[in-house]
């Protein structure tokens, strides 16, 4: 009883909302071709009403999340031993995004209760599963701090606050670039309405990243193929080899 | 122009490789060395992942040994007999390090393990061809000095399953040219290298092999624990990068026919010496890495400790 009601809550949520997205983006999909150097997404829409806006509350914000295909990770810290420093600490994360972005139109602190995070799982912190790590090393915490760091700074995760453009609580845009060291996948893109902190209305959209022409090619026969794969990397050397000393013999007569 | 690497999944300028081949393929063609031993380490600097880097040289290896062993085939510089033995010791060698390199990847010390190899034995090795490459031209410039004889009866010769070695002129055990093959297959499989510059003084020292089919016999062994360690690398872990490969030789082939024109024109005691300076300032890079407070502690790789 309680848990059906809870569910109609939940749902009378953002459904019952007046204001809904109407979203668009310049590609849904992403190929990973031999020069693919990052891409850029434009992430676009409006906000669609029945009714004029609702009086008396807060200005209407946006957030735009882009989440890539989700993996176990292992984090390792270095440590100090015999003088030399050496991976001697690691924790499992059960699920880490391997790429995540959020856009927003102002600073999520502001614009986003702890609650909605926790129900909508927004920012990375809430999208990132570590259940019992705390068991598998001291300082389990700074483990996730650390993996935080090292993606974001590889550009794998970024927190793009005030880059969502909202004309006349109408109109928005972001733009996402997708860096060159890209996952294949399915990445999942969210878009949030809140008012007041609270969520109002949400959509999903799906951009497909795929390896296409040569460097699909030569991922699915290493996975698929691995010995003739092999074999065909020596062919490559072996006739790299072999012409190289032959066209040099041509030369020197 | 930036070139997206499939299986290394990074995307890297296709010049910076290409160069990267060439500067490596000029040192191996000038010392006689497959060059192995720069390419890994070079690769880990731009950031191409351990595991790829590894397997991914051991490619580049065959591609250089092939097309050198063919200019020492004319010269009649292969010893086929040796060449098969070391082989033999060579695959054995080869099979146990892609295991154990698979084993410290799942231990999450892959890197560690890769690291210290190099230290060990490039410092090792560079350190021994300085002192004696800096022995022999101090003797050169005083005359009438003792010169050591290169073929000495040691315990060597008081081994079982002796076998003639015609090319060589030898009639030795095949036990220790096995157990040299081994320790250079083993050291291919880790280190992403062929083992030249460990093979060479080997059977110079310990064979007492003479030196004019020392290179030519050791490139024959090295393209075959190459190769076989390309596959089994491929086979078990995916982790060899042909569009990385093609680059990489493709700038090595050009860069070694330039560098062993180079190398004629300086002497023989010359080259050692900056052959050996150039093992010593590797082998101190990775050391500093390693004994350095790194920038970041921490480190992520995708996947699940067994």
């Amino acid at each position: 009883m309680i848990r059906a009601l809870a569910l109609l809550l939940l749902w009378s949520g953002p459904g019952l909302a007046q204001e809904q997205i109407v979203a668009g983006m310049s590609q849904n999909r992403v190929s990973i071709t031999a020069d693919f150097d990052g891409s850029e997404i434009l992430i676009y829409g409006a906000v669609k009403r029945d009714t004029p806006p609702p009086e008396g509350q807060g200005p209407l914000e946006v957030i735009v999340t882009v989440e890539g295909p989700s993996t176990p990770v292992t984090v390792r810290r270095k440590g100090r031993v015999a003088g030399i420093w050496i991976n001697n600490a690691s924790v499992t994360v059960d699920s880490a995004p391997s790429f995540y972005a959020v856009a927003t139109t102002g600073p999520l602190n502001h614009i986003l209760s702890d609650t909605d995070n926790l129900r909508y799982g927004i920012t990375i912190e809430r999208v990132i599963r570590a259940v019992g790590i705390t068991d598998e090393a001291d300082q389990a915490g700074e483990f996730l701090l650390g993996l935080l760091r090292v993606r974001t700074n590889e550009g794998r995760y970024r927190v793009l606050q005030g880059k969502v453009e909202l004309t006349e609580e109408t109109l928005f845009r972001t733009d996402v670039i997708l860096p060159a060291n890209l996952t294949e996948g399915e990445y999942k893109v969210r878009l949030f309405l809140l008012r007041d902190k609270r969520v109002i209305a949400s959509q999903e959209r799906v951009i497909g990243v795929r390896k296409e022409g040569l460097e699909r090619w030569i991922f699915n026969l290493a996975q698929e193929q691995p010995l003739i794969y092999g074999l065909l990397s020596l062919v490559m050397a072996a006739l790299a080899g072999w012409g190289a000393s032959a066209a040099f013999r041509l030369v020197r007569t | 122009m930036q070139l997206y690497l499939p299986i290394a999944e990074v995307s890297v300028n296709a010049f910076l490789l290409l160069g990267l081949g060439g500067i490596v393929g000029f040192l191996s063609g000038m010392f006689g060395v497959g060059g192995g031993f720069l390419i890994t380490p070079l690769l880990f600097f731009i950031g191409v992942p351990p595991a790829v880097a590894v397997a991914t040289g051991a490619n580049q290896v065959v591609a250089s040994s092939i097309s050198g062993v063919l200019a020492q085939l004319k010269r009649k510089g292969v010893d086929f007999t040796m060449g098969w033995v070391l082989l033999g010791g060579g695959l054995i060698g080869s099979a146990i390090g892609v295991w154990v390199f698979r084993l410290m990847t799942a231990l999450g010390q892959i890197d560690l393990f890769v690291q210290l190899s190099y230290v060990v034995f490039l410092g090792l090795i560079g350190a021994m061809m300085f002192q004696e490459s800096l022995r022999s031209l101090l003797r050169a410039r005083k005359p009438g000095a003792p010169v050591r004889r290169s073929h000495v009866h040691s315990w060597v010769h008081g081994l079982p399953f002796k076998m003639k070695f015609r090319a060589s002129g030898l009639y030795i055990s095949v036990i220790p040219p096995l157990m040299i093959g081994a320790a250079v297959g083993f050291l291919a499989a880790i280190m992403g290298v062929g083992g030249g510059f460990i093979m060479v003084p080997a059977m110079i020292y310990l064979l007492g092999m003479p030196t004019k089919v020392v290179i030519g016999t050791s490139l024959f062994q090295i393209i075959f624990v190459t190769a076989f360690t390309t596959v089994m690398h491929a086979v078990t872990s995916q982790t060899v990068d042909m569009l990385l490969a093609l680059l990489l030789i493709l700038g090595g082939v050009v860069g070694a026919q330039i560098g062993t024109r180079v190398g004629v024109r300086l002497k023989a005691e010359q080259l050692r010496i900056l052959l050996s300076l150039l093992v010593l300032a590797v082998s101190i890079r990775i050391a500093v890495d390693l004994l350095v407070t790194p920038g970041e502690l921490y480190s992520v790789a995708p996947g699940v400790l067994p």
